[in-house]
C-alpha cells in the first residue's frame, strides 16, 4: 500500500539530524531504509517526519586495527561483500552478512538500519550479540556505548532512545587461529532464516576449546545467546562426542514459539543441526 | 517537495510529496511506465532501476531520496535502431511470457553484467533470486542472461 504522509528532512550534520529527531516526538531516522520503507508500506510504522541520514559524513567507514573491526552505521552490505580484508579480519561477519536478502538490497540496505530496526532473524544482530559488539551511539544527552547484550530488547525493540542515532558497530579483535561456523537455513535465498547460529571458540595448547561464544536468529524475540552450546565447548576437544553433546545443548538452549513459517520441535531441531554443521565447519572435520 | 535527478540521461524535475516512492514517480510524474509495482514492499524486484550504477528496488526508495542521482529505468535499457544483447538473448530464449517481472530482471542483469561480466550462472541465479518471475520458471531467464554476457565483456574488456 502507498506509504502513510510524512515530513521529510535531511540534514548535513549528525547534531542537525539529533535536535530533529529530539523536537519531534515521533520522528525516526531513515538510512538505506530498506526494513523501513516496508514498515511505513505495511503502515506499521507512520512517524510523522522522516529524517534521512544519507548526507551524514564519515558514517560509510569500514576501519580495521588491532583493537577490532568498527562498522559505519551507513556501511552497506555491499560494501561489507566486496571488502576483502573482512574475510580474514572478521570471517564470520562476512560469512553472516552473505546471507542478508537480495542484490538490490545489499546495495541499500545498512548496518546501522539492521541493528535499529532488531528482527529477531536478522544477520547482523546475531553476529553483534554473538561477538560482543559495541554499539555506539549519539543522542540529545550525549554519546553512549551500549554492549548488544543489552542492546535488543525484543521483536523491533531496542534500547536506542527517540533522539538517538546508531553512529557504529565495534566488533572486538579476531584473532587469525580462532575457530568459527556460521549456518543459516531459509527455504528460499535471501528470505529471512528460519533459524541461524553463529559460534566461534578459541583452543589452548592442548587443542582445547576455550571462550566460546554461541549465538541464534529466528528462534526468539530476540538474537540469543546458546550458552548451554557454550558450556558444551569450553574445556573440550571439538570432535564427534563435544559436537554431538553441543547441538543437543543448542536444542535445549531455545524455547522457539510456533509460527506461520516453522513449529516450535522444527525450529528447535533445526538449531541443533545447524549448530552440529557450524561446529564441523570449524574444526574442519 | 522539488526533487532534481537525471533520468536515462535526461534531467528532470518534479514536484512531489515525501511520501512518494522512486517507483510512483517515474511512472506517475515522468510516465516512465516501463518500471512495474508487484509488491510495493520490496519483495518481487519488478520495479528495480539503476541508481548510481546499483540496482535498487524503486519502491524501497523515497523519490526525494534520489536527489542528484542518475536513474536508469528499463526504458534507457534499450534504443530504437535493434535490439540489445539483452533483449536479443530474452528474445531468443522466451525468457519471458506475460512480461511483468522482465523490467526489473533486464535492469538487474544489466547492472550485474556491467559489473561481472565473467559472472557464472551459480552468480546469476543467486542475483536473481531477487526477481520474481511467475511464469516462466527461471531456467530460461539464466540461459538468457548467459548468453547476454558476452556483449558486456566485450565492452567491458574485463571482470571487475
Amino acid at each position: 500500500m502507498k506509504l502513510p504522509p510524512f515530513d521529510y528532512a535531511c540534514p548535513a550534520t549528525l547534531a542537525e539530524a539529533v535536535a530533529l529527531l529530539a523536537s519531534h516526538g515521533d520522528a525516526k531516522p531513515i538510512a538505506g531504509g530498506q526494513s523501513l520503507m516496508p514498515m511505513l508500506a505495511f503502515r506499521m510504522a507512520s512517524p510523522t517526519l522522516l529524517v534521512d541520514l544519507r548526507k551524514l559524513p564519515d558514517l560509510n567507514r569500514i576501519s580495521i586495527a588491532d583493537d577490532g573491526v568498527q562498522l559505519g552505521a551507513m556501511v552497506r552490505w555491499r560494501d561489507i561483500e566486496d571488502d576483502v580484508r573482512l574475510r580474514a579480519a572478521h570471517p564470520p561477519l562476512a560469512a553472516a552478512i552473505a546471507h542478508v536478502a537480495h542484490y538490490q538490497i545489499r546495495n541499500r540496505g545498512t548496518v546501522g538500519g539492521s541493528l535499529a530496526h532488531a528482527d529477531p532473524a536478522a544477520e547482523m544482530p546475531g553476529v553483534a550479540l554473538t561477538c560482543d559488539a559495541e554499539i555506539a551511539v549519539t543522542g540529545a544527552a550525549g554519546r553512549r556505548v551500549i554492549p548488544a547484550r543489552d542492546f535488543f530488547l525484543g521483536p523491533l525493540t531496542t534500547a536506542l532512545a527517540p533522539d538517538e542515532i546508531i553512529v557504529e558497530v565495534r566488533l572486538p579483535a579476531w584473532p587469525a587461529r580462532r575457530r568459527w561456523g556460521f549456518q543459516e537455513f531459509s527455504r528460499r535465498r535471501g528470505d529471512f532464516a528460519l533459524a541461524g547460529v553463529a559460534l566461534f571458540y578459541d583452543e589452548d595448547a592442548d587443542g582445547k576449546a576455550v571462550n566460546a561464544h554461541a549465538g541464534a536468529i529466528g528462534v526468539a524475540d530476540t538474537p540469543v545467546r546458546l550458552t548451554g552450546v557454550e558450556q558444551a565447548l569450553n574445556g573440550c576437544a571439538v570432535n564427534e562426542a563435544t559436537i554431538a553433546a553441543a547441538a543437543r545443548a543448542a536444542s535445549a538452549d531455545v524455547d522457539p514459539p510456533d509460527d506461520i513459517h516453522a513449529n516450535a520441535a522444527y525450529r528447535r531441531a533445526l538449531v541443533g543441526t545447524l549448530t552440529e554443521r557450524a561446529l564441523i565447519a570449524s574444526a574442519a572435520i | 517537495m522539488s526533487v532534481q535527478f537525471t533520468v536515462n540521461g535526461k534531467a528532470a524535475a518534479v514536484d512531489v510529496e515525501a511520501r512518494m516512492t522512486l517507483a510512483d514517480c517515474l511512472r506517475q510524474h515522468l510516465r516512465l511506465t516501463g518500471t512495474h509495482l508487484g509488491c510495493e514492499h520490496g519483495v518481487c524486484g519488478a520495479c528495480t532501476v539503476i541508481v548510481d550504477g546499483a540496482a535498487m528496488r524503486s519502491c524501497l526508495m523515497l523519490a526525494v531520496q534520489a536527489e542528484g542521482s542518475e536513474v536508469v529505468t528499463v526504458e534507457g535499457l534499450s534504443n530504437d535502431a535493434e535490439l540489445t544483447p539483452l533483449q536479443t538473448a530474452f528474445r531468443k530464449h522466451h525468457a519471458l511470457q506475460c512480461g511483468f517481472c522482465t523490467p526489473g530482471i533486464i535492469t538487474t542483469a544489466h547492472a550485474l553484467l556491467s559489473e561481472e561480466p565473467y559472472c557464472d550462472a551459480d552468480r546469476i541465479r543467486e542475483v536473481l533470486s531477487g526477481n520474481l518471475c511467475r511464469c516462466t520458471g527461471y531456467v530460461s531467464i539464466i540461459d538468457a542472461v548467459l548468453e547476454a554476457r558476452e556483449a558486456y565483456q566485450n565492452a567491458d574488456g574485463g571482470a571487475r
